[in-house]
């Protein structure tokens, strides 16, 4: 079983690279494109995949940061996250690893619960971003702090690394995890 | 203009009532909008006919134009008339063809003309991919008779074409024949795969199962649009199945029942996008992808 390692191979000079993985291809797509518009002195890259395991491909640059999207107007694509996360080396989740639930605003429509979103990664001790990737306001707002974390996750800010991140972007619900 | 064409004229616009004359004559689109202000709608109707027909002579309209102006007028009083409808069937082994409405209308008007020399074919467009065809028949030495068309109203895509009842009763095997034998075979507009991710710098890890989904979806679902269909429904009827066979569930006599109602403005086209959206996993469950096949949207599923 192919798993996914953060530190396995060289980063690229001044390559910051992001992996969306998420089943609805076109909001990946579009939250790609906006991060793609951001000014960023890093050179982005962003790779879109519906689920892990990924398939062998040795010219993969190094991932800096993978976002999970759970859309939670469909347990799908929950289920798909959740068996995704199989394939993730457990160093990831030291701050290279993130969780993106959209769909939050049309509560009528949503079938999978916000706690369940929020145990999920409370479990994986992995920051936690809502935001309606429909809407182009919230969703370039969304891509311009995905951006910045995706730089410090490839430590190209100075003096921050992703092992500040889980403390760094805990919500104020979720206790420490001193504090289990 | 010709005596008979404007008769002809005169007699089709008196058939249409006045509370429908403006809507008619909008949707002929033949004369426009500021022609039509020029026309006193208030007064007597014979008065008003004779303005219109005066106005369509000065704009030189021509038998097509009101052969259309007659489709129209049918359009909108359809339950005027007795209509048959004929279902076309396939020899077994024989290709489906590609339909195209454009080489459908010419091939079908060359045919007619071939059999009959007298013979006015007209065509319009209408909803739901459909086609209205007028045909005037006359005869090797007279000239069609325009009081008494037929009209044919075509589905695309269907087997089905509807007929206005035709008192030429003869006329009927050839115009049949028509569509049966129109052989349509257009190469397959190749659908380009537009590559929308132009930016070099977005990668798409899973494109040979986006690749896989498509096509599957291609499969099942056809490259045309789908028919229009609102709802599906199921019922299911089952008895509780469990390994532990104690519990108020499993000793239960009654089935358990279960309905469940599919709704959408267009809900075969929302199936069809469902997989390649990423909602759904391709193939999708038969119990979707038949209802086309079998024609049925009420399902009762039961224990076998």
């Amino acid at each position: 079983m192919s798993v996914l390692r953060p530190l396995d191979k060289q980063p690229g000079l001044n390559t910051a690279t992001i992996l969306l993985v998420g089943t609805e291809d076109a909001l990946l797509q579009q939250l790609a494109d906006s991060m793609l518009k951001e000014d960023c002195a890093s050179e982005l890259r962003v790779h879109l995949a519906r689920s892990l395991p990924l398939p062998s491909s040795a010219n993969r640059p190094r991932i800096d940061l993978i976002v999970f999207v759970v859309n939670l107007h469909s347990k799908y694509s929950l289920r798909n996250v959740e068996e995704s996360l199989h394939h993730v080396d457990a160093t990831f989740f030291l701050g290279k690893a993130a969780f993106l639930a959209t769909g939050a605003g049309r509560e009528s429509h949503c079938s999978v619960h916000r706690n369940t979103i929020v145990k999920l990664a409370h479990t994986y001790r992995s920051p936690l971003f809502f935001c309606d990737l429909e809407i182009e306001d919230f969703r370039a707002t969304m891509a311009q702090r995905l951006v910045r974390v995706l730089q410090i996750c490839a430590g190209h800010v100075p003096g921050v690394s992703a092992l500040n991140l889980p403390s760094l972007l805990r919500s104020s619900e979720t206790p420490a995890p001193e504090d289990l | 203009m010709d005596e008979t064409i404007a008769e002809f004229f005169k007699r089709t616009i008196l058939k249409i009532p006045l509370t429908k004359m403006m809507t008619v004559l909008k949707a002929w689109d033949f004369l426009s909008e500021s022609q039509l202000q020029t026309i006193n709608f208030r007064q007597r109707k014979e008065s008003l006919v004779q303005d219109l027909v005066q106005l369509c002579e000065s704009k030189r309209a021509s038998l097509h134009d009101a052969a259309l102006l007659d489709i129209v007028y049918t359009q909108f009083h359809q339950q005027q008339k007795v209509w048959d409808v004929f279902q076309m069937s396939k020899e077994p082994g024989e290709d489906v063809d590609l339909f195209d409405m454009e080489q459908f209308k010419t091939s079908f008007e060359k045919i007619l003309r071939r059999a009959l020399k007298n013979v006015t074919v007209s065509f319009r467009d209408a909803e739901e991919n459909s086609v209205w065809v007028r045909i005037a028949w006359g005869t090797q030495f007279r000239k069609p008779n325009q009081y008494k068309p037929v009209y044919v109203v075509y589905y695309a895509q269907t087997p089905y074409a509807f007929t206005s009842f035709c008192q030429l009763r003869s006329n009927m095997p050839l115009l049949l024949q028509t569509f049966e034998t129109h052989n349509c075979t257009t190469p397959l507009q190749e659908t380009l795969a537009l590559d929308m991710h132009m930016d070099s710098r977005i990668i798409h890890e899973n494109r040979i199962e986006k690749e896989r989904v498509q096509r599957v979806t291609q499969e099942t679902f056809g490259d045309y649009p789908q028919p229009r269909l609102e709802f599906a429904q199921y019922t299911l009827e089952t008895k509780f199945k469990s390994e532990f066979h104690e519990g108020i569930l499993a000793e239960r006599k009654e089935p358990l029942r279960c309905l469940i109602k599919f709704s959408s403005p267009h809900l075969l086209e929302a199936l069809k996008s469902l997989a390649p959206a990423g909602i759904a996993d391709a193939p999708l469950s038969p119990l979707l992808t038949c209802i086309p096949n079998k024609a049925m949207n009420y399902f009762k599923i039961r224990d076998k």
